[in-house]
């Protein structure tokens, strides 16, 4: 477990290290997600796909991914800030949320169905 | 030595990271329990009724947010290693890409902005501030890619985070209904939609539907992360 997290926060720290010492305006852990798929693919290469996607990293990734929803609670209480801003602005958040929402899944499920049938002779779809 | 009287007790562990950091996850598995008790309803969501409970006692209790944040700053951290983890679902995902990959980078390639600038250009029709517009730009990301997008185009973090979160329940109650009426009955294709539109909360909901809708769901969730991350700042960066 302490392996999988150390390589975790590792791919994290280089990722914050390339993004702050390139100038990249691209969050940190965004770049660690690549470092640490690009390393999962290497171990794969290497030593058989099993292997990495049941190691110590898989483990202790997907115990982080189990309690997801935990990791925003702090960030979102700040929200007891920010009844005004919410407030003042009621009207075009919850237009902008729902709308969007709904444009959103028809569009993209729209553009998936559209490309999968226009490629020929790939269509057994159930 | 003698007992800490009642009042000095509370004003010690008030400050102290022990007693927020405890009722925060105690509160957390408290709200999964009732969730779990209501058969996964997605609007009975764990991370919001957390929100709604610690707000509540904060307020109650007159603790400011700094002070709470000085203890919850331990869970908060943990955002960065639980989204580089995604790198892994992605991984076992590799397969899927491969068998599907036009249809895939398609519909991230015209979702991914297309979630951003509907969610701010309807919010720039309604006159909202500058500060909620940029907010909402990551909306459909996983909270963990959200927030920092939120951060890096001067949008507020705090505010993101609530956003996120609506949207993804909203995703979650509306696609199922939103799916059958529209009659595609192609669940790779649901399970994406779901996962770029809704990350997370929406990925959950499509592993109740259907296996396939869900490992689709999970791998939109982590590319529309990365798509989202760097598009915004090329979208947006011009406000900051």
């Amino acid at each position: 477990m302490l392996f999988g997290l150390f390589i975790l926060l590792a791919c994290q720290l280089a990722g914050e290290i390339i993004a702050r010492g390139l100038g990249l305006p691209i969050p940190g852990p965004v770049i660690g997600i690549v470092l640490l798929f690009a390393l999962l693919a290497l171990q794969g290469w290497r030593k058989g796909a099993a292997s990495a996607e049941t190691g110590p990293v898989a483990k202790s990734a997907d115990g982080l991914l189990a309690n997801l929803g935990l990791v925003f609670i702090p960030a979102g209480v700040g929200i007891s800030q920010h009844y005004q801003l919410i407030f003042d602005n009621g009207l075009a958040l919850v237009a902008a949320l729902v709308v969007s929402t709904v444009l959103t899944l028809m569009v993209a499920v729209g553009v998936f169905r559209l490309v999968s049938r226009l490629l020929p002779g790939e269509e057994p779809q159930p | 030595m003698t007992a800490t009287p009642p009042f000095d007790l509370w004003v010690y562990l008030a400050t102290s990271p022990l007693l927020w950091l405890t009722l925060t996850i105690g509160t957390f598995l408290a709200a999964q329990w009732v969730a779990k008790r209501s058969g996964f309803h997605p609007v009975v969501n764990p991370v919001l009724i957390t929100i709604v409970v610690m707000v509540l006692i904060l307020r109650l209790t007159g603790t400011s947010y700094d002070t709470y944040f000085d203890g919850a700053q331990f869970i908060h951290f943990l955002l960065g290693p639980a989204t580089v983890a995604l790198a892994v679902p992605l991984y076992r995902s590799r397969h899927l890409v491969k068998a599907k990959a036009l249809p895939i980078l398609a519909s991230l390639a015209i979702g991914a902005p297309f979630a951003m600038l509907s969610a701010t250009g309807i919010a720039v029709l309604l006159g909202a501030a500058p500060a909620i517009v940029l907010a909402l730009a990551p909306k459909s990301v996983t909270a963990g890619i959200a927030v920092g997008i939120a951060n890096q185009i001067g949008g507020e973090p705090a505010l993101t985070a609530v956003l996120v979160i609506a949207t993804g329940i909203l995703g979650a109650v509306i696609v199922t209904p939103l799916m059958n009426a529209l009659k595609i009955k192609d669940y790779a294709a649901r399970g994406f939609a779901a996962g770029l539109t809704s990350h997370g909360i929406g990925t959950a909901r499509a592993f109740q539907v259907n296996s396939v809708a869900g490992a689709f769901a999970g791998l939109a969730m982590a590319l529309n992360g990365l798509a989202t991350a760097f598009l915004a700042p090329l979208i947006f960066g011009l406000f900051t």
